[in-house]
């Protein structure tokens, strides 16, 4: 008898071995392409005349004042943002209202509006010629221009960054665990701190981390508001631009590595948090 | 001493979820809320609870103005239809919650506490497992669970949501007797919200068959099978008797046929 050949038959979901290949290799290049070679170039640019000479970009005083500015700002901007975006999910997700769905999509506008245009809004109610202007001015109060607006700013832009994370797991978790701690006896501080906080730890610690980062790295609304005063109102990105402008390449690449070090730092931490705490954060869904 | 429940109302927007529920149920007695989805069974128990405001009527427990006490003073025993268990803490702490979150005044020691959560574990049959979290037990574990962080708190009154709901039929059976003998060993007034009206009959001492927000009819089992008070009642309870078309219409004709709880027992 003539033996038959055993194929073995591929899985319904298996795809053909050149389709895997393909697409695999579609996105490595395109990572590669777009975030590892631009990110190489930074620091490759920044050491190009050797470390001492980036040190020295870093160590120069309005350098050191726009790394002061920057964490100063992102020091205000994210504790407020994390207290906003709490109080908004919780409303949110464990209370109904007429007008939440606005809310929701009111949430999203600093997402959808040009930064450009956050930072307008900005000077047309603080500046000089703006709705306050002329109050600001005679009582000697800086808004624009100075670190308040560059704070105002960097708040409206990462608004969204906390809130976006919490909503969808804290409409999800639901109200029954505080419904369960209110009627066990708790008061709402306790069931806030003992019960709803630990639920929601990671997707805040999560949202906090985005906030961070682009609370330091905004450029445009911060653009506008801040008058680009070196050694005063430029904050790092904005100290990149001018000292680029400027064909000063390696302070400005020196300063950008900064930047894309602490984004790597918040990715690297976001990373461990990930793989520490698997378990508990599988656990935070609903079982 | 008792507890008096005086023409209740609530509604939800336009929904009116109770229209004026009045009922009596004894001190220690074991009371059935029965009725299809959406007859507002829930919403009584909620408001019980004090997890919801009714909009007028009076309920009075033990010479309490239980609708005036806040939800966190009334000391009733919840238990959940999804347990709402805190995910994120041991069993041990969850059933230890109630007494952890007392004022310092109030709050039992320590070792009084895991002693206490020790004695309720060995109550709920479930020894051991107080350092596992509520993801690693099964459903009618968790239910269990549920029940002893309930009964920490030394409730008034226990409540019970759906108690069967999400257990499959066999774990459903176990717990029912289980519970029905708990309930005699602790005589705390119960109130539990159902739909099946086998588990009710089999269970409470006391049924209320609720439909479109009121009371149709309360009493005993035995009272209900005998003689239904409106074709209301007789209908719902007639669906899980017998095959459609045996709902006697005459309540006095004929014995109610045997509900298929106690086929099951015997074939069992």
């Amino acid at each position: 008898m003539k033996a038959i050949p055993i194929l073995r038959p591929r899985a319904p979901t298996d795809d053909h071995p050149l389709v895997k290949i393909t697409l695999s290799a579609i996105t490595i290049g395109f990572i590669a392409l777009f975030l590892f070679m631009p990110l190489l170039t930074v620091f490759a640019e920044a050491l190009a005349k050797g470390w001492a000479m980036a040190e020295d970009a870093l160590v120069e005083p309005d350098a050191f004042a726009a790394i002061r500015l920057t964490l100063i700002t992102a020091a205000i901007a994210v504790p407020l943002n994390m207290i906003f975006g709490l109080a908004a999910s919780w409303a949110i997700a464990k209370f109904d209202f007429w007008g939440k769905n606005l809310l929701i999509t009111l949430i999203d506008i600093p997402f959808s509006v040009s930064p450009v245009v956050s930072g307008l809004v900005f000077v047309l109610i603080f500046g000089l010629q703006g709705w306050l202007g002329q109050w600001l001015r005679d009582n000697d109060i800086k808004i624009v221009f100075a670190l308040p607006g560059i704070v105002l700013a960097t708040i409206f832009v990462t608004f969204p960054f906390v809130a976006r994370e919490l909503i969808p797991l804290m409409t999800d978790q639901g109200r029954d665990e505080e419904e369960a701690a209110v009627s066990l006896g708790a008061s709402g501080w306790s069931t806030f701190f003992r019960v709803t906080l630990p639920n929601i730890k990671w997707a805040l610690l999560y949202g906090v981390l985005l906030c961070n980062a682009r609370a330091m790295g905004e450029f445009g609304a911060v653009s506008v508001v801040s008058g680009h005063i070196r050694g005063l109102t430029n904050t790092m990105p904005l100290h990149v631009e001018v000292l680029y402008n400027d064909y000063q390449y390696v302070g400005a690449f020196a300063v950008a590595s900064v930047l894309a070090l602490l984004a790597l730092v918040t990715l690297v931490l976001k990373s461990v948090l990930e793989w520490r705490f698997a378990d508990e954060i599988a656990a935070g869904h609903r079982h | 001493m008792s507890l008096v429940i005086e023409s209740v109302a609530k509604r939800f927007d336009r929904f009116p979820a109770l229209k004026g529920v009045s009922l009596t149920a004894p001190k220690g007695c074991f009371m059935a809320l029965l009725g299809p989805s959406g007859s507002g069974k829930t919403t009584l128990l909620r408001i019980l609870g004090g997890l919801e405001f009714a909009d007028v009527g009076h309920i009075a427990f033990d010479d309490l103005d239980w609708l005036a006490l806040p939800a966190r003073d009334r000391r009733a025993g919840f238990v959940f239809q999804q347990y709402a268990l805190f995910r994120h803490m041991t069993v041990a702490n969850n059933i230890a919650f109630g007494l952890n979150v007392r004022p310092r005044k109030t709050r039992p020691t320590r070792a009084e506490i895991s002693r206490r959560v020790e004695e309720l574990l060995a109550l709920v049959q479930l020894d051991g497992l107080g350092k596992r979290y509520p993801s690693q037990l099964s459903g009618g574990q968790r239910q269990r669970v549920a029940l002893a962080r309930a009964l920490a708190i030394e409730p008034r009154m226990l409540l019970l949501d759906e108690p069967f709901g999400a257990l499959d039929a066999k774990v459903r059976k176990d717990l029912r007797h289980w519970l029905r003998s708990l309930h005699e060993r602790l005589g705390l007034t119960t109130l539990f919200v159902t739909h099946d009206q086998e588990e009710a009959l089999e269970l409470a001492d006391l049924v209320a068959i609720m439909n479109h927000g009121q009371i149709e009819q309360i009493a005993s089992p035995a009272e209900l099978r005998a003689s239904p008070a409106t074709p209301f009642v007789a209908d719902f309870l007639g669906q899980g008797t017998g095959g459609p078309g045996i709902v006697p219409i005459r309540a006095s004709s004929k014995p109610y046929p045997a509900p298929r709880s106690e086929v099951a027992h015997a074939v069992r």
